[in-house]
């Protein structure tokens, strides 16, 4: 038995590593993946282009726009004068925001009375539009506040001492909230995702176009051998691709791993039963590559989005958020985030893991059989 | 239960159908030991299904076989011990090197250590493809394939070996190669079925099946294919201008059909004892001078259109 799974081990090797294109989606696809959503996939918010639209042009609304940019969130692009001007920018996107004053507000101010001024979000964006809002509320809190600090100081002899609440934020596991801090063990998941859910459909789906599939029917080969002689090969390539994009992660993108690299391994070792388990159900599935391809990204995407990956889970309707439950990729990243950014092990993640452990054997069993079944 | 031990292969009645195609039909027959099997017929008549049964790769609908004395629904993995098996494809890893792909077969079928390089050695030189040991089996030519195909084939010594148009599409050189290995193997006692649509290589076979339509329409040796089941005649005729003489020919009673074959026309006739004279009397009456007319051995070829067209005609008519 170990004979014929050996020749199947060494048959696959050869094979992955002699395939320019498989060389680049092993280790060009993973660096890519992990830039753009280091870099580019950024929600924090930050120098938001703003225009500022100021008719009053008086010391108080000079004073709260000078609050607003000093603040770092807001940066002044423009200074218009007009609504065709402000709707220009808006349309065209240059702008985010456009701080607007009538004429009146440093006189109404001035006069004690309440002054209005105008904030104009691009919500097609909503996420972004209602950060920048929290931000605003901020800055106007502070300038309230400075504002009465003030007054008071100036009706009365002594200020009496007001006792407030002074909130002291700590964020814990991410103290700088960096979004790069989120999604890259995320990211990370989804490379091992997709790259052995491909070597493993693809691998058995080519032998089946070439006709080879025939010429392992007929010999001694039982099915298990030839699942187990394909499936290895690629369960070391997984890890070791997750070891790769672990060392990229951390040296270059200073992600922090808090916990053991043992864990880290031993729980990806327990995914890749589900993954190679849904590649080998979509090999039984499809007959020619680009089928393979297709169930792949069929599989892929509900499973990404389903997963917290991008979308926070306590967003999602209940209904839905009992739907991720079923998804084993859900677990993976809990204890993907747990290890790198919490630095917690097995007492608080046993949970997670005996539920991927559950779904991978779950998967895999029903695939091999289905597997076993489509080789007549 | 008694085994017959001369007996390689033998099926009753196997019928395989996708959905209400019958691909295969009911079909029977005995292959000895050591014997060149061969089975014939045009694409699509079920001889690949046929092969595919005896394999295992696909299960029969109904009716029974034997394959090496195992049962060829229950005892799969027996039968797989004992055969060898080349699909139309030549079954090789483009992307792995004709060592390598030697390699992954002598570990499927556990060639024992101390016989792997002898045997390795073997299958290069049978092939002749020394100067191409190492390099990608993708960059060889097709006819080289076959050669290394057939060699991996027969790795592990196969008692029976299926090979499943060996010879469709490659030069002549690798043909003659391969039909040489296929007689040294029945030399030795490996059974061969073979399926083919080349009717000169029909003749190296000891016995021929013709199936059509998933349907056996003929069994027997050349021999008796030539003399004993096609019932009609074939006739050669030498005359100048033959193309023109065919039509004519064709007109004569008792003359079914005709074809040229080079410059001579063969007619196949019922009887050559009655329209021989009425074709002669043909050529006479027209003042043709230098022909002949001769009844000849039939080629296989003739006698499977023939039967062809014999079964087409009676099943027609039953429609």
């Amino acid at each position: 038995m170990f004979e014929r799974i050996k020749s199947i081990l060494i048959k696959e090797f050869l094979q992955v590593f002699r395939d320019p294109r498989m060389k680049v989606v092993m280790f060009v696809s993973p660096l890519v993946q992990l830039i753009v959503f280091g870099y580019a996939a950024n929600t924090d918010v930050q120098n938001v282009p703003t225009a500022i639209y100021d008719l009053d042009n008086t010391f108080q609304s000079r004073q709260l726009i000078r609050a607003f940019t000093y603040s770092h969130y807001f940066t002044a692009k423009y200074f218009i004068a007009t609504d065709r001007e402000q709707n220009r920018l808006i349309n065209k996107g240059r702008v985010s925001a456009v701080l607007r004053f009538d004429r009146g507000f440093g006189r109404d101010l001035e006069g004690n009375r309440s002054a209005e001024f105008q904030l104009i979000l691009d919500a097609s964006d909503s996420n972004t539009a209602s950060i920048v809002l929290s931000y605003a509320n901020q800055v106007l809190q502070q300038f309230n506040g400075g504002m009465l600090q003030e007054r008071m100081t100036v009706f009365m002899e002594t200020v009496p001492a007001i006792a407030g609440v002074d909130m002291r934020d700590r964020a814990w596991f991410n103290e700088n909230l960096e979004s790069k801090n989120y999604y890259i063990p995320g990211v990370m998941a989804l490379i091992v995702t997709v790259m052995t859910l491909l070597l493993t459909s693809m691998s058995i789906v080519r032998e089946k176009e070439i006709g080879t599939i025939e010429q392992l029917i007929v010999s001694p080969l039982r099915p298990i051998e030839l699942i187990l002689g394909k499936l290895a090969p690629f369960a070391v390539i997984g890890l070791a691709e997750m070891l790769l994009v672990t060392t990229i992660g951390v040296l270059w993108f200073s992600i922090p791993i808090r916990g053991s690299l043992l864990l880290l391994l031993g729980t990806t070792a327990i995914y890749l039963l589900t993954s190679l388990g849904v590649g080998l159900f979509i090999s039984t599935l499809s007959s020619t590559q680009q089928e393979a391809m297709m169930s792949t990204f069929l599989f892929f995407f509900p499973a990404n989005l389903l997963s917290g990956f991008m979308y926070p889970i306590q967003n999602m309707p209940v209904p839905v958020q009992y739907l991720t439950y079923l998804n084993p990729l859900r677990y993976y990243l809990v204890i993907l985030r747990g290890i790198f950014l919490k630095g917690v092990g097995v007492q608080v993640l046993w949970a997670d893991i005996v539920a991927l452990l559950i779904f991978g054997i779950i998967i895999l069993g029903l695939s091999s059989l289905r597997f076993r079944r489509s080789l007549g | 239960m008694s085994q017959d031990t001369t007996v390689a292969v033998e099926v009753h009645d196997l019928e395989k159908c996708f959905g209400s195609f019958v691909a295969v039909n009911r079909v029977n027959f005995q292959i000895a030991r050591g014997e060149i099997f061969g089975f014939l017929g045009p694409n699509g008549a079920g001889k690949s299904t046929t092969i595919r049964m005896l394999c295992g790769i696909l299960t029969p609908t109904s009716g029974s076989g034997k394959v090496a004395g195992f049962d060829i629904v229950r005892e799969q993995r027996q039968i797989r011990q004992n055969i060898g098996y080349m699909s139309q494809k030549f079954s090789l890893y483009d992307d792995l090197t004709v060592e390598e792909n030697i390699d992954f077969y002598s570990g499927l079928y556990r060639i024992p250590n101390s016989e792997r390089a002898a045997r390795k050695e073997e299958i290069i030189k049978t092939a002749g493809i020394e100067e191409f040991r190492t390099r990608l089996t993708k960059d060889i030519s097709g006819g080289w394939k076959q050669r290394l195909a057939l060699g991996c084939a027969i790795i592990h010594r196969p008692t029976i070996i299926f090979l499943d148009e060996p010879t469709s599409g490659v030069d002549p050189i690798t043909r003659g190669n391969s039909w040489a290995t296929i007689k040294e193997m029945a030399a030795h006692g490996v059974t061969v079925f073979v399926t083919t649509h080349y009717m000169d290589e029909a003749e190296n076979c000891n016995r021929l099946a013709l199936i059509y339509k998933g349907t056996r329409i003929a069994i027997g040796t050349p021999m008796e294919m030539k003399t004993v089941i096609m019932k009609d005649q074939v006739m050669e005729i030498q005359v100048p201008d033959s193309e023109i003489w065919s039509e004519r020919v064709r007109a004569v009673s008792g003359v079914k059909q005709t074809a040229l074959f080079g410059t001579a026309i063969h007619a196949v006739v019922e009887s050559a004892e009655k329209t021989g004279p009425a074709i002669e009397a043909l050529f006479k009456g027209a003042g043709v001078a230098g022909y002949t007319v001769r009844k000849i051995l039939p080629s296989l070829e003739d006698v499977f259109v023939s039967l062809i067209e014999e079964y087409d005609h009676e099943h027609i008519k039953a429609a």
